[in-house]
């Protein structure tokens, strides 16, 4: 079946399995490899984009359900002028990663939760991140980063 | 989060976390070549059958299959097994038993996910559909998962040939002296522990894509190992037989490992093997379950451990009875970890002079068990400091007390234990002081006075624990039965324009080598941080490695790197000085410029580098051109970090949630390069830990032998609302027998915290009449355990 979707801005069209998960479609159809997949449950969140502006994991979503849907993954989170968007920035400053699995699905899914609740507290934010598992830094450098990075994308105006 | 600065000392933010938070990074399910195909493995759905025939026919003619082989194409080609790396002597002499581990199995599966065949085809889907296509004719068998039950006469033998499923009987340490010891105690107290298993669950799932080319007869395999040399040594010259010069091993960026990409499994090797046999590279990326089935899983220990006390409350004698299950077979350090990386840690920070331990490992049908993060040291000091603050309560004495009274002085190092290991320095007093004051040790007893107003009982755990890390030193390893080396091997490379490429033999799968190693060398060679780029994870570019594992990347990968730099810095001052036109002994060296002692004629390293590869003006001499060194490090003992961890939980009665109020680690690990990166080794281990103590623990089924926690809904992994906000120091004192002065601190979040945390529930339900707890504390087994205590107190 056809499907056509803009990803990162970029519109882009292809004849898929109806059975594709959308997590397929960007790493082996679109080359998109930032997009991780850590789990087969829905449980772990490494595979976590935006859809339409809100953060959903992309392992729970056939590609065709995306159809005419506003993409952005990793690699189209930051403006594109070689900056890294305020939330990547703040996880580097604050050491908000490890071995970087988990990092890509936790950075859509941070931006997503400074989007929802911008002034969120510590308790708000480990709870709304109970989707995204990290083996590697316990959270609290995520939680740091977290927070930091909500104050760049206040400075910034935008999510 | 400190200083920014490239120095050695200074937080340097990480070099690699561009590539990681643009999508940029590359992990070995990234990567893809022409005509790659597809594999996927059956695996046995029953814990222990005989398998009677495998019609693969049905599977071979599925849509895109290329290719199904079983147990019988690998034994028709001579492929081997998968080899243990460490051979273990049984108390009679001889040694362990050791039976062979096919890559698919042979005649009998062992465990639920053993490897029974493997399937090819064009697409991942293909493959799975024709996978369930393979009827395999098995007849089940009763299978055995506790291993105090597996050791019972009667029990169902995991392989026909090892009696008692028993894989060996280990000793360590004096008994006569231990009996002694016990005889005239004046206290003495008992625990039976269990040390619960764990699934290491790295959020990368292991991966690989195999390749042979025909034209140069050469194969290519990329892989999630830690330790990619050891996987080409050990695919070479044990299990494919293969010549390692026509190997090339490449584990890319790695998503954490924590002990369960160290050994070769049954996949890549099948994956290589298969990969000349069709012609075509194969590519298999693990399902999570496949990870839950099939990863090494740790810990698994069952103990009876005694401490006799004398009437001061100083610790006697120790002794431990210890069952460590190994799972079904041998995976590659699965007999070091519950001897040589357990029993010889039991002194912990103590002066005990007398301990004797009697470690039994047996086979069970699991899966394989071996290193995960703490490697033996964590069961070593949950049994070491749940005694002795049990003792601390037995004898009426304050946690603190009773290890301060038993601490080895710091004007005793080196120190020689009775269980064969020789620390070299250490202040655990300091660290002990420092994390009380940090955890508000003072003031907790009004904390407890106020939640128990609420209806929530408080208490504070203690855990003062030691590891031996930076393994190792070959000749001891060796000595101890390792088939390794445990060295490590670094180059540094100038280029003309003075940049630097160091390789090492080191592998990061997260924990910061790009910045770490790059500081270090930025540091010795005064080159600027930028200038320098590190590279790992590549049989082809890196000449040789160990690997990375037991905390070992900087003590001893990163020594070999400085070793190189000495070399770099003597060739260096012998160029400059023929260029400065002066005696090599009047060129002084500081942060990258050569100086004419007493003059301000000078050159920079660069300059050097230059020279070095533009000889014009060089002493040919008497030196080759070029500015390259490699070196290999051996390390002449392991190193001790240590330090203090305090737990603080508050239980709710009514439901036997425990929240982690505080918890404060105070540790010693010598220099510390990036304190940035050790923190978050820490903040890392430390969930774990408190994972193994409050969340975590694999589950089979007794009778089929069918893992229960099989997939994230199942197996409790730590979330960011399960984990406290952490208080972190260190007080260092430099490791003595290192170039760098470092010790490793990787591991010991995970090894330090799982008592502290037991123990401090035990403080908070004290007043119940609770005494022990067995891991993971879920809130069920709390509330079960308040119950079971009020039921005792009413009869």
């Amino acid at each position: 079946m056809n499907v056509s979707m803009t990803v990162n801005g970029r519109s882009v069209t292809a004849d898929v399995d109806p059975p594709t998960l959308l997590t397929e479609f960007l790493r082996d159809h679109l080359g998109l490899t930032g997009t991780h997949v850590g789990c087969d449950t829905g449980q772990c969140g490494s595979c976590t984009i935006h859809l339409d502006g809100r953060a959903v994991k992309a392992c729970s979503v056939l590609a065709a359900q995306a159809e005419g849907a506003r993409v952005v993954t990793i690699e189209g989170l930051a403006d594109g002028n070689g900056d890294l968007h305020p939330m990547q920035a703040a996880f580097r400053e604050e050491h908000g990663l490890q071995c970087g699995f988990c990092t890509p699905g936790m950075v859509m899914a941070a931006v997503d939760l400074v989007n929802t609740y911008p002034n969120a507290s510590d308790t708000t934010i480990r709870e709304n991140l109970e989707g995204n598992i990290c083996r590697c830094t316990g959270y609290e450098n995520i939680v740091r980063a977290l927070k930091s990075g909500a104050a760049g994308m206040g400075d910034q105006g935008n999510g | 989060m400190g200083e920014p600065t490239t120095k050695i000392g200074g937080s340097t933010r990480r070099s690699e976390d561009k590539r990681f938070l643009t999508g940029q990074g590359r992990y070995t399910d990234d990567i893809n070549m022409a005509g790659q195909t597809y594999a996927c493995f059956v695996r046995s759905p029953h814990a222990h059958a005989r398998i009677n025939s495998i019609d693969t026919s049905m599977a071979r003619d599925a849509d895109g299959v290329l290719a199904v082989f079983t147990g019988e194409d690998l034994a028709n080609d001579g492929i081997g097994g998968l080899p243990c790396g460490w051979q273990i002597h049984d108390v009679s002499g001889e040694p362990m038993a050791e039976p062979p581990h096919p890559l698919l199995a042979q005649g009998k599966a062992r465990y639920v996910g053993d490897h029974v065949a493997v399937v090819i085809a064009e697409t991942k889907q293909q493959a799975r559909d024709a996978a369930e296509l393979v009827d395999v004719d098995y007849d089940m068998l009763d299978a055995v998962i506790s291993p105090a039950k597996a050791l019972e006469s009667g029990q169902p033998l995991v392989h026909d040939e090892v009696p008692d499923n028993r894989c060996y009987t280990w000793e360590l340490g004096d008994s006569g002296a231990a009996d002694e010891a016990f005889e005239r105690a004046h206290h003495v107290t008992s625990l039976d522990l269990v040390n619960n298993r764990l699934i290491p669950n790295a959020l990368e799932p292991r991966a690989a894509v195999a390749s042979y080319s025909p034209g140069e007869d050469h194969y290519t395999l990329y892989t999630t190992s830690q330790n990619p040399h050891l996987a080409r040594l050990l695919l070479s010259a044990f299990v494919l037989n293969l010549p390692e010069h026509k190997v090339r091993v490449v584990s890319p960026d790695v998503g954490g490992g924590f002990g369960s990409k160290i050994y070769p499994y049954a996949e890549e090797a099948t994956l290589t093997w298969a990969s000349k046999k069709i012609g075509r590279p194969i590519k298999w990326t693990a399902e999570r379950v496949e990870s839950f089935l099939s990863d090494a899983h740790g810990r698994d220990h069952v103990t009876r451990a005694e401490m006799a006390l004398d009437t001061d409350g100083r610790f006697i004698g120790m002794r431990v009875d210890t069952k460590a299950n190994l799972g079904a077979y041998l995976s590659t350090f699965a007999s070091a970890v519950p001897t040589i990386l357990y029993a010889t840690l039991l002194a912990g920070q103590y002066t005990t002079p007398a301990i004797h331990a009697r470690v039994t490992a047996v086979f069970t049908h699991t899966a394989p068990v071996d290193a995960y993060r703490g490697a033996g040291r964590p069961e070593a000091t949950y049994v070491v400091e749940r005694l002795v603050s049990q003792a601390a309560r037995d004898m009426g004495l304050s946690q603190a007390e009773i290890r301060r009274r038993n601490f080895i002085p710091t004007d005793a190092f080196p120190y020689q234990t009775p269980v064969a290991l020789n620390y070299d320095v250490g202040d655990y007093d300091a660290t002990l002081t420092r994390a009380e004051e940090l955890a508000d040790v003072a003031g907790f007893e009004g904390r407890r006075e106020e939640a128990q107003k609420r209806g929530k009982y408080r208490g504070i755990g203690y855990s003062t624990y030691i590891e031996a890390c930076g393994l190792a030193p070959s000749n001891i390893a060796g000595a101890l039965g390792a088939r390794a080396g445990l060295y490590e091997a670094g180059e540094v490379r100038l280029h003309p324009t003075g940049k630097v490429t160091v390789f090492t033999g080191s592998h990061s799968h997260g924990q910061g080598h790009e910045t770490t190693f790059a500081q270090i060398v930025s540091d010795r060679l005064g080159i600027p941080f930028d200038d320098v780029d590190v590279v790992h994870g590549d049989t082809d570019r890196s000449a040789f490695g160990m690997g990375t594992y037991g905390s070992r990347s900087l003590a001893v990968g990163g020594s070999a790197i400085v070793k190189a730099m000495d070399k770099i810095i003597d060739k260096s001052r012998r160029i400059a000085a023929h260029m400065l036109e002066a005696a090599e002994a009047d060129i002084e060296y500081d942060d990258g410029t050569f100086r004419v002692a007493g003059t301000d004629k000078s050159l920079s390293m660069a300059e050097v580098a230059f020279s070095a590869y533009v000889p014009h003006n060089y002493p040919l001499e008497q030196l080759e051109p070029g500015l390259d060194e490699s070196a290999f490090y051996d390390p002449t003992n392991f190193t001790y970090p240590a330090g203090s961890h305090i737990c603080e939980v508050e239980v709710d009665p009514d439901t036997g949630r425990v929240e982690i109020v505080n918890f404060t680690a105070v540790d010693d690990f010598g220099n510390v390069i990036n304190p940035m990166i050790v923190e978050g080794q820490v903040h890392g281990g430390l969930a774990q830990g408190i994972g193994q103590a409050l969340l975590e623990g694999a589950v089979y089924d007794a009778e089929s032998g069918q893992l229960i926690t099989g997939t994230y809904m199942d197996y409790t992994m730590p979330r960011a609302d399960d984990l406290p906000s952490f208080r972190v120091d260190t007080c260092n004192t430099p490791c003595t027998h290192n170039p760098l002065g470092v010790k490793g601190c990787g591991e010991a979040g995970a090894i330090g915290s799982p008592p502290a945390v037991i123990d401090a529930i035990i403080d908070a339900l004290r007043p119940l009449g609770v005494t022990d707890l067995e891991m993971p504390a879920t809130p069920l087994r709390v509330w079960q355990a308040i119950q079971d205590a009020q039921g005792r107190q009413v009869a």
